[in-house]
């Protein structure tokens, strides 16, 4: 039977990140999991909006929770951990700060109960295991070592977001153990990719990003697998520069969660943009077809 | 007809400051009863107090009101001003103007206001007050103290040395505590074995100890004076007048890769052990959970290579029930567990130890006889970190007080890790450095003048693996720069937090402690050895973090005032104790439920033949500390407290209109 999920894009997965959304919007449909976007749903402020206007930062994802509220939805997922975070922390600091909920109230026109429920790009899978598990097959992914890279901002801060371990998260190796791959155990699972700066500044990203490659790779890391596309696109895209600045040879290609899940149900890697990305993938595609 | 003085403190400025004093003593002089009402700078001085005598004396009060600070401060002060002046004390009411008005009170028109009515209302009360007589109480002259690290040893001596019976328990199964795992102490660098073995063995061997080890304080009853204490033997499986102490059955033990608590997890021992080789009583304990002959009856080799026959694995607890008159608790110190800081890697990386496992690895009895053998692979440290403030003063994750001790034993372990690897650089990651106390500031100077060690400044945010290396990542906040160091080893300077367990013991003596679990002494300043529960006692890091001389000095303190209670024969109580009514009391039993001091039983009503009519409450006058539970839960108002009577209670509520 169809399941209808509450659904926020966000802004990255329209755009720079297709790749993502192609594979989660298939992988979904395999599972007989429908996606309801919320009508009207604009930018959640991301990291923008938070550091230069509190209250701008709390209304952007207030008016889009309220919209979902509008609209019958109890459970909203959001893929894009800066979504995810700044729509949770909107329903926490709703909770918890008496005077917010007049205030947003006051700037959006719109009222909102803080109750839906969020759901981040690892949980939704955890959630919806027993459907995934028998379109499965553990075969395909049996030789494939990855890391696991969490990046910072769907654990943190652990006080509002309350998932996994903060410092060594766990969920996501569990997941991929279950695929049947073979998560390493590595250092840099949290470590910050440099994020935003990758555009203002790029000697940031590269320093940073190198060193996550570094770890993935002497750690024995065949391919890192990434739930957040800020991470994904500094490991991927800035990888060739990574390569000539540090003359270092990675060849690391960095897959999305999906990615890797839709690959252990046998989708064509084209279905699940695979080919959409700069560095290439077929050290994981071809493993799996030589099959 | 009540002849009542009122006496107004302006308690410096603290009173007078938000309360027109003046106005208040005007006004109180108009009440029903008073006949007499002044203030004064400081009523608690000796010409204040003479004040109230000679009032007392020249207008020949029946009763006096202080309006003042708390009685739990000066209470007896005037109580006894009265008793010399000829007037009962208990005729003697104070009312607190301070914490209750003036220091919560800006407006001082609000603040005048409220301190007439507090006066007005304890007027009224102390028109209804009675004549009351202290309550004797026989005492029990032996003491008990639970624990026996250097706190609990101390405290045990002292009160054996001035006479006194005393009763050691110690949980673990030989007595030293901490102190006994520890290399070398601060600031002379005296072996921490050395200068604590013969007070372990004095206490051991002194006529007026008994010393119970492997046992714990199961149940206590009772009150100052008249405690009854039970303790719980735990069976050893050996016994300790048989056993010579050669040490045959943990040679022979097959099983070897125990990780200890006495080598903190970094050294392995046997099924059956004693936790050091200068262990008191030197006698082996089984460890039940990993001995094969009482888990599954299989082996048997410690009972067929003891040559006494001290081996018994049919050995069962033993319950100990002991009359006390005064108790010290001395339960100690634990660190934060070791995966703590996820990002420090604490339990994933075997480098990554904490402060006590680094004086194991130091100690010269320690698992790698005082070599610097880091425990993944028994290399030797070429390099060391050691992070202070780990969980402490961290309010965020950890706790938000000052362990106290860190900075000097951090500072010690660079310097002890200097003299045994010459060629190792020792790093110390600091927030600040606290030396305070004799030679503590002058051994960290020389530590980093003399010894080498590098001081940085700044947190670390994460450790993490390279290769057989730990990388150190952190800050340098005097240079501003980012840093990342590789090294050996890492040492945590774990945060200090109660000893497991406690709450539950505490719960059990009544006592209280604070939200982390330490033991809350009876004021900060001026009663820091006695606990909230009369007649008991605290020394050592059970009331907050504390270094060895802190927890010495405390411990013959609560000594002293252990010998001080034991010296008399007769124990003078408060005489603010409940009575029941037996003419009223339908002996519902909720009285004696409710008691939160065992003082209440049902007795049997009987005619003249002796058959039983029913059944009364009654109130052991001993026990009954007046907490007044019994008047609140009682449905038919059978019992009342002296000196708060619901009498009196009502007349106050009354008096406000």
């Amino acid at each position: 039977m169809s399941y209808k999920l509450g659904y926020y894009p966000g802004c990255a997965l329209e755009a720079s990140a297709r790749d993502y959304s192609l594979s989660l919007e298939r992988v979904l449909k395999e599972i007989d999991v429908e996606l309801v976007q919320i009508k009207n749903w604009h930018c959640c402020g991301a990291s923008a909006a938070h550091s230069t206007n509190h209250k701008l930062g709390m209304a952007l994802p207030y008016n889009n929770l309220a919209l979902a509220q509008q609209q019958g939805l109890k459970e909203l997922f959001a893929p894009c951990p800066f979504c995810s975070r700044m729509l949770i922390t909107t329903n926490y600091e709703l909770k918890n700060k008496a005077s917010l909920p007049a205030e947003m109230k006051s700037a959006t026109e719109l009222d909102y109960q803080p109750d839906i429920n969020i759901i981040n790009s690892v949980e939704i899978f955890k959630r919806f295991w027993d459907r995934i598990q028998p379109k499965i097959n553990k075969d395909r992914l049996k030789n494939l070592k990855v890391a696991c890279y969490y990046g910072c901002l769907l654990v943190h801060p652990p006080k509002i977001l309350n998932y996994d371990d903060p410092e060594q998260p766990v969920f996501m190796d569990e997941i991929v153990k279950n695929l049947g791959a073979q998560p390493v155990d590595w250092e840099f699972k949290i470590e910050c990719c440099g994020g935003g700066f990758t555009v203002s500044n790029e000697e940031a990203v590269l320093e940073l990003s190198n060193k996550i490659l570094e770890d993935a790779k002497e750690n024995g890391a065949q391919a890192i697998i990434a739930v957040c596309q800020m991470c994904q696109i500094n490991l991927d895209m800035r990888q060739k520069e990574i390569e000539n600045k540090y003359n270092v040879n990675y060849q690391m290609p960095i897959i999305y969660l999906p990615q890797l899940i839709g690959l252990a149900m046998g989708i064509d890697p084209k279905e699940l943009g695979l080919n959409l990305h700069f560095v290439s993938t077929e050290k994981v595609t071809l493993l799996e077809s030589e099959k | 007809m009540a002849r009542i003085g009122v006496f107004i403190c302006h308690c410096g400025e603290n009173i007078s400051r938000t309360v027109d004093v003046v106005k208040a003593a005007e006004a109180a002089a108009t009440f029903r009863g008073v006949v007499h009402s002044v203030e004064y700078k400081y009523m608690c001085s000796s010409p204040g107090q003479n004040l109230i005598k000679e009032a007392i004396k020249e207008k020949k009060l029946t009763g006096v009101v202080v309006a003042a600070c708390s009685p739990k401060m000066h209470e007896p002060t005037f109580r006894r001003a009265c008793h010399e002046a000829g007037l009962n004390p208990y005729f003697c009411e104070i009312s607190n103007v301070r914490e209750q008005c003036s220091w919560v009170h800006e407006d001082k028109t609000v603040g005048t206001a409220k301190t007439i009515d507090l006066i007005r209302l304890m007027v009224e009360k102390t028109r209804k007050n009675h004549e009351l007589q202290h309550i004797k109480v026989p005492i029990t002259k032996k003491a008990l103290v639970i624990g026996a690290g250097i706190a609990g040893i101390q405290a045990a001596l002292d009160i054996a040395d001035g006479g006194q019976e005393v009763i050691l328990v110690e949980k673990d199964p030989s007595i030293g505590g901490h102190m006994a795992q520890l290399s070398e102490t601060v600031p002379t660098l005296d072996c921490s074995q050395c200068i604590l073995t013969p007070k372990m063995v004095d206490a051991s061997r002194h006529e007026n100890i008994t010393l119970y080890t492997w046992s714990e304080v199961i149940d206590v009853k009772g009150y100052m004076g008249n405690f009854e204490v039970t303790i719980r033997k735990n069976p050893r499986y050996v016994k300790e007048d048989v056993c010579t102490g050669c040490g045959l059955c943990y040679q022979k033990c097959p099983q070897k890769k125990i990780q200890g608590k006495f080598d903190a997890g970094v050294g392995l021992r046997r099924a059956i052990y004693v936790p050091s080789p200068q262990a008191v009583p030197n006698v082996p304990v089984i460890d039940k959970d990993h001995c094969t002959k009482l888990l599954k009856d299989r082996c048997g080799v410690c009972q067929k290579v003891c040559p006494t026959g001290a081996i018994d694995y049919e050995m069962k607890e033993e319950i100990i029930t002991e009359k006390i008159g005064a108790i010290v608790v001395a339960t100690g110190y634990d660190l934060i567990p070791n995966n703590f800081y996820g990002e420090y890697g604490q339990g994933k990386y075997a480098d990554v130890i904490d402060g006590l496992q680094f004086e194991r690895i130091l100690s010269a009895s320690g698992p790698t006889a005082g070599e610097i053998k880091r425990p993944s692979d028994g290399k030797i440290a070429e390099s060391v970190v050691f992070i202070k403030c780990v969980g402490s003063r961290d309010p965020a994750k950890g706790i938000p007080y000052c362990s106290k001790i860190c900075c000097m034993y951090a500072g010690k372990q660079a310097m002890l890790y200097k003299h045994k690897v010459h060629h190792g650089q020792a790093y110390v990651f600091y927030m600040d450095i606290r030396a305070g106390g004799k030679g503590y500031e002058e051994f960290i100077q020389k530590g980093i003048e003399e010894e080498g060690t590098t001081y940085i400044r700044g947190r670390v945010a994460r450790i993490f693996k390279k290769g057989d290396k730990l990388i150190v990542r952190g800050m340098d906040t005097l240079s501003g720069q980012k840093i990342e160091l590789a090294v050996d080893l890492v040492v945590l300077a774990s945060a200090m937090i109660p000893n497991k367990g406690v709450k539950e013991l505490y719960q059990k003596l009544s006592i209280s402690y604070d939200t982390y679990g330490w033991v809350s002494e009876s004021h900060p300043k001026l009663k820091p050895i006695e606990t909230s529960v009369a007649g008991i006692y605290l020394a050592g890091a059970c009331q907050a973090p504390k270094d060895i001389p802190d927890a010495v000095s405390q411990a013959s303190g609560a000594a002293s005032k252990v010998l001080a209670l034991l010296s008399k024969d007769e124990l003078e109580k408060e005489p603010l104790v409940a009575t029941i009514d037996k003419n009223i009391c339908a002996g519902c039993n909720m009285c004696v439920q409710a008691c939160p001091y065992q003082a209440i039983e049902l007795k049997p009503i009987k005619d003249r033949k002796g058959n039983v009519l029913r059944y009364a409450s009654e109130v052991n006058h001993g026990l009954c500390a007046g907490c007044g539970v019994c008047v609140a839960v009682c449905p038919s108002k059978a019992p009342d407290l002296a000196g708060i009577t619901e009498e009196q209670i009502y007349a106050e509520i009354v008096s406000l209109g």
